[in-house]
């Protein structure tokens, strides 16, 4: 077969375009915005659900927007483009042929069809509200899995033609060498992307059988263990591709040279070597795999590549500064900067995206793989804060950058609404910073991700949060109020933000930052807000005879108390309750801050004793739990009143300060 | 060899090896294979070890 050797020249960047590679790009780059475009819908949706006084969605509808959010975002929108980039940077940039056009046309068709075929999956038939993530036992139905292979194979043809392309350059001698910089950088997103693929097709082939019935069970850490090897390799196929459209970008607007060469292609080798294996931090709150395996994937690994990805961010505003001052702009240490084509989207987007990767994505990310502090932030909002910095602010932007640039060359059009496109990738870029930051400090402060309603409404198990949460429900924060406290101080805005007030910061003073993150691992279970949910968690314990109806019961008991339904604790929570009576308020809720603004009280102890420590407490209950228990309803006659034993005071105290009450001496073995 | 202040001729440069990073840097296929083999070794196979010695409950 005749190979095609037809080049079309662009008017205006001089670059070569190969005309099926031409072709290619244009349709995988497009299907890939309709992607975006079906993905942003789906955000809106699964935003205006999570904003709790809005709260759009039913529940199952939310869960399946939110699944389709998420393929289509991750996984279609940002895979398609790549292509799109690879063909780029294959062909176009190394002014060579594409390699087997036809095989790449059957890579972009397998791609549509897995693509529709899971959106079918989720939103025809409904029943794959599954997330992207599709952890097995839960099953989705098989048409969800063939599509994401498809989808799979598709893209690994694209990366395989990719590299043939490569192979032809070097034959046909188009370039000598080694290949450009950000062919370089396509060339380490594309061998990622192998990886990735096979990881994914080693664990979702089986989970297709697995659906439609062939192979009895999946193993639920194993498919996490071998998925988060397709599911996170695949970020970093993004970060690849998004720092060889930094460099791109840098070149094409500026003539800007890498600084070094040596440097930059190091850097990428360090993906190339070590990125992949971080997808460990996926799993570093899985039991069954060991501090060694998590750790050596994690932090060693994973500081390699961020040392890549430290030396690319500082690289391409680097080169951008050296060609600008070649160009005279040297008045001062920021004239290079500040004479920077700001209204031009191209650039606006890719500064925008180095700024909002490094900084927001970056370091958030490192705080997620850290063993130690992901345990407190596992599986909360902070999580999505810190993959839209990556994903979005980071990738997402780097690509509507390179599109600006693409359209003209690619469509040879003007671009419609300049105006618009002034200004969106700024509007995009903010509200994204803001939309991410925000989620991490919900994160914080426990707000779980994937969750249809932060109240918890219907559960039998009340979930309190820290008192200075994002309280984003008003009347929420209205009623509560008036219930604790007889009268309603906080400022609305403050509510809604999340702001703590005045007098809470006075009390909070000494033990600021480090206690906060502690807090905010101590309060899950059970800080001191009253929710919505605070009445019916209490008639449920009434109505199981664990409490009497007229009792009070403070709230981190009762979560206790409703997670220990089956032990008999009756009479534990009479008796705390008779010792909250008789304790003054004060004592009883140190961080009580309305009560320690009135006795103009700003230190709090909050040291841990030793004797009140963890570990004692344990033993106490042990203790507690072997001695003689004549409870069952009413007093029991003659037993010790169990309450009034300080070793439990652990139960009574204020439980968002998991050290227990700062009142009264430490328990001592035998005392009462 | 010619003097310290002189700049060689082009043709007198002698005809160095290509630096052994040079020379990886621009193989695509020993990248690839590397690329490969160290996940799979350190994330995959030894995960997957670390996994099957679990013992499963009864
Ligand atoms: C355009 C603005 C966007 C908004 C407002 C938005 C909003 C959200 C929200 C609120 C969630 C959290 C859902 C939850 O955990 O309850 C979410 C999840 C997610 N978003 Fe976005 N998003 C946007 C763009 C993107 C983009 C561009 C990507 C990828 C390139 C993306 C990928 C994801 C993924 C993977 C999830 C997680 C889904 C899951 O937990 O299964 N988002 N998004
Ligand atoms: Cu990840």
């Amino acid at each position: 077969m005749a190979v095609n050797r037809m080049f079309r020249t662009c008017p205006t960047t001089g670059l070569k375009f190969h005309q099926p590679a031409d072709a290619l790009i244009r349709w995988n780059a497009v299907v890939g915005v309709v992607a975006l475009l079906v993905g942003g819908i789906l955000a809106l949706l699964v935003t205006l659900t999570r904003w709790q006084t809005v709260h759009l969605l039913a529940p199952d509808a939310f869960y399946m927007v939110l699944t389709g959010h998420g393929l289509n975002m991750l996984v279609f929108w940002i895979i398609f483009f790549e292509i799109a980039v690879l063909y780029f940077a294959g062909s176009t940039l190394l002014n060579c042929r594409l390699a087997a056009p036809r095989w790449a046309w059957a890579g972009f068709w397998l791609m549509v069809i897995g693509w529709l075929m899971n959106n079918y999956a989720v939103f025809v038939r409904q029943d794959s509200s599954v997330m992207f993530t599709a952890y097995a036992p839960m099953g989705a139905h098989w048409t969800f899995y063939l599509g994401l292979i498809l989808f799979a194979v598709g893209a690994l043809i694209g990366c395989f033609v990719f590299f043939a392309t490569l192979a032809v350059g070097k034959s046909e001698r188009t370039y000598n060498g080694s290949v450009p910089l950000v062919t370089f950088g396509a060339l380490t997103a594309a061998i990622i992307a192998v990886f990735t693929i096979a990881s994914g097709a080693i664990i979702l082939i089986p989970t297709f059988l697995w659906s439609i019935g062939m192979v009895p069970t999946i193993d639920s850490l194993m498919y996490r263990h071998i998925f988060w090897a397709f599911g996170h390799s695949s970020q970093q196929i993004n970060v690849s591709a998004h720092v060889a459209v930094w460099y791109a970008g840098a070149a094409i607007l500026f003539g800007a040279k890498p600084m070094s060469e040596k440097v930059s292609r190091t850097a990428f080798l360090l993906y190339i070597l070590f990125i992949t294996i971080a997808s460990a931090h996926h799993l570093l709150a899985d039991p069954g795999l060991t501090s060694k395996w998590k750790i050596l994937n994690t932090s060693y690994a994973f500081y390699l590549a961020v040392l890549a990805s430290m030396v690319h961010g500082l690289t391409v505003p680097g080169a951008i500064e050296v060609a600008q001052r070649q160009k005279g702009f040297n008045k001062g240490l920021f004239e290079w900067l500040r004479k920077a084509p700001w209204g031009n989207p191209v650039f606006s987007s890719i500064f925008i995206s180095i700024i909002g990767f490094g900084f927001l994505g970056g370091i958030s990310g490192v705080i997620l793989g850290t063993e130690q502090l992901n345990l407190i932030m596992h599986n909360t909002f902070y999580v999505p804060g810190h993959f839209h910095a990556t994903v979005v602010l980071g990738t997402t932007m780097a690509f509507m950058g390179i599109t600006y640039f693409l359209i003209p060359v690619l469509f040879r059009r003007e671009m419609a609404f300049p105006g618009v496109a002034k200004w969106q990738p700024y509007v995009f870029g903010l509200g994204m910073t803001v939309f991410s930051l925000f989620m991490m400090g919900a994160g914080t402060l426990g707000v779980p991700r994937r969750h249809w309603d932060v109240a918890f409404s219907g559960n039998p198990l009340g979930f309190e949060f820290p008192r200075h949460r994002v309280a984003d429900d008003r009347t929420d924060g209205d009623r509560r109020c008036a219930r604790g406290r007889g009268r309603c101080d906080v400022p609305a805005g403050h509510r809604l933000l999340g702001v703590p007030r005045q007098e809470d910061r006075d009390a909070r003073l000494p033990a600021r930052a480090g206690a906060r993150w502690r807090r905010a691992g101590a309060d899950r279970f059970g800080g001191r807000i009253a929710h919505r949910d605070r009445r019916r968690g209490h008639a449920r314990l009434v109505r199981l005879g664990h409490v009497r109806p007229g009792d009070r019961v403070p709230g981190g008991l009762r979560a206790v108390l409703l997670h220990q339904l089956e032990v008999p604790v009756h009479r534990l929570a009479a008796e705390v309750t008779l010792r909250k009576r008789r304790q003054p308020r004060a004592q009883r809720h140190p961080h009580a801050s309305g009560d320690l603004a009135r006795e103009g009280g700003g230190q709090v102890p909050r040291e841990r004793s030793s004797a009140d420590g963890n570990g004692s407490t344990t033993q106490e209950m042990r203790r507690w739990q072997a001695s003689p228990k004549p409870h069952l309803p009413g007093p029991a006659p003659g037993g010790p009143p169990i309450g009034r034993s300080p070793r439990l005071r652990r139960w009574s105290g204020c439980s968002s300060c998991a050290s227990g009450s700062s009142s009264g001496s430490p328990p001592s073995p035998g005392s009462r | 060899m010619a003097e310290k202040n002189q700049p060689l001729a082009y043709e007198e440069i002698p005809e160095e090896p290509e630096p052994f990073m040079q020379q990886l840097l621009d193989n695509p296929w020993m990248l690839l294979f590397l690329g490969v083999v160290v996940p799979t070794v350190l994330y995959l196979i030894w995960g997957v070890m670390e996994i099957v010695s679990v013992p499963i409950a009864p």
